[in-house]
């Protein structure tokens, strides 16, 4: 019994270009997870009229690749995703549609033709602001200085598979500590950076980490955002903005 | 931090969001929706927060709060914003914390507010309604408030009995609410000018005076020494002897919504929804809403082609669903079924009709609607198992229809059919839920017949029947919960026990208890608010999932709140009503003539079926009489095309809007 296509109207469409999107998750709407953001998506490619290319399949999906999305709760200037077009199309009007089809809060950033290489493969590392409410940036600067000393920093989190037990350590590159000189109130603001891998380190388990190593208890829960992902730079302390060798290479075609 | 310290329509976020990182789904209470509006306070005179009071997921569709919300918000002297029901987790944290009740608009506090409306689908919201008003510092009992609370008004279908709410709710629309909702506007924005004169008792009675608007306390019931209801008596001149039920008569004229309201969190309908009609008079006698929303008035087609463009373009959604009653009557279903397939034919948009008529007809706009798209499940809704117990219900349906229906359905290439069924009609024997089993069997058979395959699916869907207010079974005897339960059990078992279709078919049952609730507080008076408020008080919350309701929470308050009555939950449920008795909700017009209803349901006892006024002559329900309206069903004989795109706020082009024929 083949199921013959019953489907002739949806037709897998293969992708003619791919763009490479930057977005941000702002303000009160990092309390959206990755799935609330793939539907708001999916819509606005919709609203926005975007020629988008379509998988095969029984039920065909709009061709859309995403990478290391941000947890719910966690704002972000840089996450990142490809979608794959049926049809050419300004990239600066393609942005700016689709920008204007999502909800405000959920801001598409920046937009560029994919050429070569494999986005996902430049997402080395993300740059994370933790700001702590009440807290001193001595209190902060010290406990950094804890958890840098240490060689490992054994932390816990619920996973699918059940708890699990992963050092958190070895993946911070760099820790820097400052205050917001002309805020009149108490905050402590971390920038980390921390090298993706398996299991991914995120900025609960840094904060983890450091109450493990420091004692140190944020009284307030802090805002974390992701400030950038690229290739880690080689002080460890910044990233390359991932966008950059697509922008250079539609620049330079002949190069 | 502190409620006080705040200045009137100030968000209340930050404190608000300080708590979002320990509850589960935060995204639900943040708001920000495509569509949605926030308006700067100081610019109107009249404040509107909307609720339905369930959680956000299951609230945020809802057609009714989406519609007031476009139609107050159009208003430049007039805003309204939304609440939904907190999840118990941040009820907690809100009440330690000192977090009032807020919108996802604005995030402004809802005792901020001048007019607090709450729509009621189902009785069984409630007790979320009174965790609203506590959260939002509103004393729960109206006599308790002062000119600075908002006025709390019920709407919704539950709100043609409200009484067992009345001592939480100022006011209650029956009705159609876009029209009593702008008199409201326009009768509090006069009172405001003037400075507020006599304060909230003056207002009162100034929206006794709308109709539509009954405001429970301007009503005396006094009962006699068995627990029945003696009389209800106005104690004011304003307040009218009977409240009749606003109708909205030209659905053309209110065009909503336009730009539905598009979540950021998963909610159970994801998709763009438009009216078709409003009203029926198929006559089924079990049905509160056929009853209380007559006449029938049709959308016109052209309006409905134009709203659906304007959804979609707004929204982005890629299903619309075509809503009423019985979508099937539409005079004109058929083109408009077609042509919308055309319109949308290649686009990945998919269209929805809520079937549930059993006959052909209904299959080909089935397959029609679904030309592109996957033919998976189909719904129909007997209703009753018998030929006998359909002709007292009134859905008359014979046993050969329904094969012949099933049977064209499976051959036509849909891989699953649901029946859905009521258990506990009136004059109900074990033998007539028994026949269901004999039906499904027969279905089985014929869908292998017509399908040539075995792996087709029946699924029975089956829950316990509640007797409603302004329906002919408003007088029955609702069966009790042991019996139902009973009655389902022996179904179950001789549905399984069936060896050669028993794995074919599906059973999916809701218990007898939540209906028992369901029932007391339908039919409830104003004893039962007691009942509520101490189930509430012992922690009652979401009696709509049956996570969180509790059946023994509600009869050990139903104890204490009744102690010293002559009459129990029995009472309100399982009891008879005879034709003399004074009900709780007769001085609430519907537009149902008494009588009629009272000789409907000797027809039904008596198994006598009656026809639908849009086919067969007038049969007098009264309800045009009294309300001065009419039938309104076309053909108007007008086509979808061409499509002209109104006020979309990005310019529709390409896929979605474009006309067939491309």
């Amino acid at each position: 019994m083949a199921r013959a296509s019953r489907d002739p109207g949806r037709e897998f469409v293969p992708p003619v270009v791919k763009v490479r999107i930057r977005y941000a998750k702002r303000g009160r709407l990092r309390f959206s997870s990755h799935r609330d953001f793939q539907r708001a998506f999916e819509r606005a490619v919709r609203r926005a009229n975007v020629p988008m290319a379509y998988s095969a399949g029984f039920r065909p999906h709009p061709k859309i690749s995403y990478a290391n999305a941000a947890p719910t709760g966690v704002a972000s200037e840089a996450e990142y995703i490809e979608i794959g077009l049926s049809d050419h199309r300004d990239i600066e009007t393609l942005r700016a549609d689709l920008d204007a089809a999502m909800p405000p809060g959920l801001d598409i950033v920046d937009a560029v033709l994919a050429t070569e290489g494999d986005l996902v493969g430049r997402l080395e590392a993300s740059v994370w602001q933790i700001e702590l409410p009440e807290v001193t940036e001595l209190e902060a600067r010290s406990a950094g200085e804890k958890l840098l000393a240490a060689d490992e920093v054994e932390v816990e989190r619920m996973m699918k598979s059940g708890l699990r037990k992963f050092d958190a350590r070895a993946a911070i590159r760099s820790f820097d500590v400052r205050s917001n000189p002309a805020d009149s109130v108490t905050c402590a603001i971390l920038t980390v950076v921390v090298a993706h891998g398996t299991p991914s380190v995120r900025p609960d388990d840094v904060l983890a980490a450091l109450r493990q190593v420091a004692d140190l208890v944020p009284p307030v829960p802090p805002r974390v955002t992701r400030l950038a992902q690229g290739r880690l730079a080689a002080d460890a302390r910044t990233v390359s903005d991932p966008l950059t060798p697509d922008r250079v290479a539609e620049a330079n075609p002949m190069s | 931090m502190s409620l006080d310290s705040r200045v009137r329509g100030e968000t209340v976020f930050p404190d608000l969001e300080r708590l979002l990182p320990f509850v589960s789904k935060p995204v639900q209470y943040v708001g920000g929706e495509l569509n949605a509006t926030v308006k700067q306070w100081d610019d109107v005179a009249v404040r509107w927060v909307l609720m339905y009071p369930d959680a956000y997921e299951v609230g945020l569709p809802n057609q009714g709060v989406q519609i007031l919300y476009e139609v107050i918000n159009e208003r430049d002297d007039a805003l309204a914003e939304r609440t939904y029901s907190v999840w118990p987790d941040l009820e907690a944290l809100m009440r330690e914390h000192q977090v009032s009740q807020f919108t996802v608009d604005a995030h402004r506090a809802v005792g901020d507010f001048d007019v607090f409306g709450i729509s009621f689908s189902t009785e069984l919201g409630y007790t979320n309604m009174l965790t609203a008003l506590d959260l939002a510092g509103i004393p729960l009992h109206t006599d308790q408030r002062d000119d600075s609370h908002p006025i709390v008004i019920a709407g919704g279908h539950a709100a043609f009995n409200p009484e067992a709410v009345s001592r939480f709710i100022d006011a209650a629309v029956l009705g159609d609410g876009e029209e009593a909702a702008m008199d409201i506007t326009d009768a509090i924005a006069k009172w405001k000018s003037e400075g507020s004169p006599g304060g909230r008792a003056e207002l009162l009675s100034r929206l006794a005076e709308i109709q539509g608007v009954y405001v429970p306390s301007f009503y005396d019931v006094d009962y006699l020494p068995d627990g029945r209801i003696h009389r209800v008596v106005p104690n004011r001149p304003e307040a009218p002897w009977r409240v009749a039920k606003r109708t909205v008569m030209d659905l053309d004229e209110w065009p909503y919504p336009k730009a539905p309201l598009v979540p950021l969190a998963e909610t159970v309908h994801e998709r763009s929804s438009v009216e078709i009609f409003r009203g029926c008079t198929r006559g089924c006698r079990f049905c509160q809403a056929g009853m209380i929303t007559r006449p029938v008035r049709e959308r016109s087609i052209d309006t409905v082609g134009k709203i659906i463009a304007n959804g979609l373009a707004a929204t982005g959604f890629d299903e619309v669903g075509l809503l009423s009653l019985s979508s099937a009557d539409h005079s004109e279903i058929g083109e408009m079924a077609k042509q919308l397939a055309d319109r949308y034919e290649g686009t990945n948009t998919s269209l929805s009709l809520p079937s549930t008529r059993v006959d052909a007809f209904n299959i080909t706009l089935a397959n029609e609607l679904t030309r592109n798209g996957r033919r998976s499940g189909l719904t129909f809704a007997p209703e009753g198992g018998s030929e006998r117990i359909r002709r007292v219900i009134n859905k008359t349906v014979s046993k050969e229809d329904l094969i012949r229906t099933v049977s064209a359905a499976y051959g036509a290439g849909w891989r699953q059919v649901k029946l859905y069924f009521m258990c506990g009609l009136p004059t109900e024997t074990d033998e007539d839920v028994l026949e269901i089993a004999d039906l499904a069997r027969e279905v089985i058979r014929a869908g292998r017949e017509a399908s040539g395959r075995r792996d087709i699916r029946c699924t029975v869907s089956i829950g316990g029947f509640v007797p409603k207010p302004h329906t002919p079974f408003q007088w029955a005897a609702q069966l009790g919960w042991e019996e139902t339960d009973a009655r389902l059990d022996r179904l179950r078992q001789t549905i399984r026990n069936d060896r050669e279709v028993g794995k074919a078919i599906g059973f999916r049952y809701h218990d007898g208890r939540p209906g028992i609730v369901e029932g007391l507080l339908s039919r409830g008076d104003r004893r039962t608010g007691a009942i509520i408020e101490q189930v509430w008080r012992d922690g009652a919350r979401f009696d709509g999932w049956s996570e969180h309701f509790s059946f023994e929470g509600w009869m050990a308050a139903a104890e204490i709140a009744l102690a010293d009555e002559p009459i129990d939950v029995d009472w309100y449920t399982t009891r008879e009503r005879d034709e003399s008795e004074v009900l709780a909700w007769d001085h609430l017009d519907s537009g149902l003539d008494r009588d009629w209803l009272w000789a409907d349901w000797q027809d039904a006892l008596n198994e006598t079926e009656v026809d639908d006024c849009r086919w067969e002559p007038c049969f007098d329900c009264g309800v045009c009489d009294v309300m001065g309206t009419e039938i309104q069903v076309g053909p108007t004989g007008r086509s979808l095309l061409p499509l002209t795109v109104v006020d979309s706020p990005i310019p529709a082009s390409g896929t979605e809007a474009a006309p067939s024929g491309n």
